[in-house]
């Protein structure tokens, strides 16, 4: 039997990408995952700018990631211009970095993947069939939010985000505010976690030996600062020699680079993260990881989703501990400084999506020569590819509606973030 | 009544401004209500063939998405261009300030001339089709949106403030942030955001994009008295503001 799947523009992701499949007579002639999103060049259109002016141009590269862009762009700037950078100033950075990595997850996990796993077509028709579990999502989706706008000053595209420091800080019974709102959250995640745990069965059993990369630190789970680790290597990179761990190249089927290090193709992402860090993880976040049986899946492709809620618990319970230590040491007010000198540096974080790097050159003056990122779903890409075609054979019996419904779900699991690499999905079978 | 059909389409941008309209959370299904979806590619899988309002975001940067846009136009009753990338060109814009050949040869080396790779100079929406509808802003203020998807569905035309940003400064009794020495583009940019940026402490870099006609008579006199030369007002202009033509 033949059979052709197209999905042109694969919907509920970030961004636009296609999924190419043609089966004839059993035989899989073609599975491709294309990236067909509208190149954006941000790494042209830096050159010229002033260091004041960067972070408010690069945070446009992806709405959902603009807290780690920013973050991975300042942090470029200081190591460049040697700006030191005061305690206070890392940990409200954290503080703020960590309330995007909950607005992420909960908006794929509860928006973008849940109607997949509770057989809908969207999170619209779900409002009917399952309004306690929409009602879960909105409500910690919304306490992520306020948590970015009072430390960012919106809840995309930071404000207050300067080299050397803060524009604006909150105050210290604004940050208890937040605290409580916190931890009224946590009930509200343990419950979307008791859904998710009766859900996780119908997620595919599919599993491929994968080298995963993502930021390391000796003794935590980090998303803001440490080196490049690999489930492939003992030894950690440093952050400067990026470059050699991406190899990014063009592929014919993508507007955005594909990647590849000690394999074809290597993976990022919470479940990365996980595979890398999970010694790490506070208590909550180990005894879901143990629910969802996430230590037996960690090849699992399809368990990023679940490898994000158990992220969510622990952020939420480092931000307190994070909250706690803030308010014993008291709030005081800086004002960032900077003498604008020439220098090259490297800026690197944990977008929700994966490890994120920036290279910055400048002039004298301050102004940006030259700019290099390698974006997270970039990185995937390859992987994506690799997924598929090792998966296509395992399913290739089964209807065309099922194998196009798995393929998307396998795209989905990734929380591809197109704009950033660029943009994509679209299943096609030709 | 007939509930209008509210289509949603995305070209080049960063997808800040649907992610916007998904922050709205609750009222959203509230807008919901009055409105019926009926397409939406990053929140939903179904897709329609016509609309009563169609809402674009994102810039237009490729030949093929020009023309999409106008099959877009031509099945929209009502067009809504939606956040900066739409209204202006956004940062996308900055684009345009370069040799287009040399900007992809420095992202994609030797093989910049691979045929998808194509790229063409960014434009506006309305640098394409007729818009009917403006929501300013990078990203775009969810009670605006929410303002005018409301007034659309009543039959009135939305209120979108024509003054400067100064205005709620004042209003908030915000410092000016030329007292800091900044170069801030408040004097010349819509306001609508309630001031934000300077409320959170530091300059406007004019995301909203410009008032309708611009008092730049004024600006030059608060250059002067804050000792700061016009050129560095047009350097921060290159963010949001770019009106040259492409050179590519
Ligand atoms: S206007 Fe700003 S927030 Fe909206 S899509 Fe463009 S870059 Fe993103
Ligand atoms: S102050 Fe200026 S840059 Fe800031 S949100 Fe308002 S218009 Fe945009």
């Amino acid at each position: 039997m033949n059979k052709k799947v197209d999905v042109h523009h694969v919907t509920r992701i970030e961004g636009h990408g296609n999924i190419l499949v043609n089966v004839q007579s059993g035989v899989i002639e073609q599975v491709e995952w294309q990236v067909p999103e509208a190149p954006r060049f941000f790494e042209a259109m830096v050159r010229g700018r002033s260091w004041a002016d960067l972070q408010t141009i690069v945070s446009r590269i992806c709405g959902i990631c603009s807290i780690s862009h920013s973050l991975a762009c300042i942090k470029g700037i200081e190591s460049a211009m040697r700006i030191p950078v005061s305690e206070q100033t890392d940990k409200l950075r954290l503080l703020a970095h960590y309330s995007e990595q909950v607005q992420s997850h909960v908006l794929h996990v509860g928006y973008l993947v849940a109607p997949d796993m509770l057989g809908a077509k969207s999170v619209i028709p779900l409002v009917q069939t399952h309004f306690d579990v929409v009602k879960t999502v909105i409500q910690l989706h919304r306490m992520a939010n306020s948590w970015s706008d009072l430390l960012t000053g919106r809840t995309t595209h930071p404000i207050t985000f300067k080299p050397g420091g803060f524009s604006k800080i909150p105050s210290e019974t604004e940050l208890r505010g937040l605290r409580a709102m916190l931890s009224e959250a946590v009930p509200d995640l343990t419950s979307l976690v008791d859904v998710l745990v009766s859900l996780a069965g119908l997620l595919p059993d599919f599993e491929r030996e994968t080298e995963y990369v993502a930021l390391v630190q000796p003794d935590r789970y980090t998303f803001y600062e440490g080196s490049i680790g690999s489930t492939d290597m003992a030894e950690a990179t440093p952050l400067t020699e990026f470059e050699s761990v991406v190899n990014e190249y063009v592929s014919p089927q993508s507007t955005a680079k594909w990647a590849r290090w000690h394999r074809d193709s290597y993976a990022v992402g919470a479940l990365a993260r996980y595979n890398l860090n999970s010694a790490y993880l506070k208590p909550l976040a180990k005894d879901i990881a143990r629910m969802f049986d996430l230590e037996t899946r960690r090849h699992n492709p399809y368990f990023n989703t679940l490898a994000q809620v158990v992220e969510c618990a622990h952020i939420v319970e480092s931000a307190l501990e994070l909250i706690d230590e803030l308010l014993t040491a008291g709030l005081r007010q800086e004002i960032p400084q900077v003498e604008p000198q020439a220098g090259e540096g490297v800026g690197c974080v944990e977008a929700p999506r994966g490890i994120l790097f920036h290279r910055y050159v400048f002039d004298d003056q301050g102004r940006c020569t030259s700019a290099n990122m390698s974006i997270p779903t970039n990185q995937n890409h390859g992987n994506i590819q690799r997924d598929m075609e090792a998966l296509l054979p395992q399913i290739v019996d089964r209807s065309e509606e099922e194998i196009r419904l798995w393929l998307e779900m396998l795209v989905r699991a990734y929380d591809p973030c197109i704009s950033c690499s660029t943009h994509y999905l679209h299943v096609k079978f030709v | 009544m007939n509930k209008p059909k509210v289509a949603i389409f995305d070209f080049a941008g960063c997808e800040g401004c649907q992610l916007q309209i998904v922050n709205m959370e609750e009222e959203i299904l509230d807008l919901i209500s009055i409105v019926r979806l009926v397409e939406w590619r990053e929140g939903m899988s179904e897709q329609s063939e016509e609309y009563d309002v169609a809402i674009i975001e994102g810039s237009i940067t490729r030949p093929q998405d020009e023309e999409k846009v106008r099959q877009i136009r031509e099945r929209a009753k009502t067009l809504v261009a939606l956040g900066a990338c739409a209204t202006d060109g956004g940062v996308n814009k900055i684009k345009n300030r370069f040799d287009l050949q040399e900007v992809k040869q420095l992202v994609y080396g030797a093989d910049s001339a691979l045929p998808h790779l194509d790229s063409a100079p960014t434009k506006a929406v309305d640098e394409v089709v007729q818009v009917d509808y403006k929501i300013y802003g990078c990203p775009i203020d969810r009670r605006e949106f929410a303002h005018v998807v409301r007034s659309l569905v009543m039959g009135k035309r939305p209120e979108i403030p024509n003054y400067p940003v100064c205005v709620e400064c004042k209003r908030k009794e915000n410092v000016c942030r030329y007292e800091y020495h900044e170069i801030c583009l408040g004097p010349i940019t819509r306001a609508g955001c309630d001031a934000r940026c300077p409320s959170f402490g530091t300059w406007c870099f004019g995301c909203r994009g410009s008032v309708d006609e611009p008092n730049v008579q004024a600006a030059r006199e608060v250059m002067e008295r804050y000792g700061k030369k016009v050129e560095d007002l047009e350097d921060r202009m290159l963010l949001f503001s770019n009106k040259q033509e492409a050179r590519g």
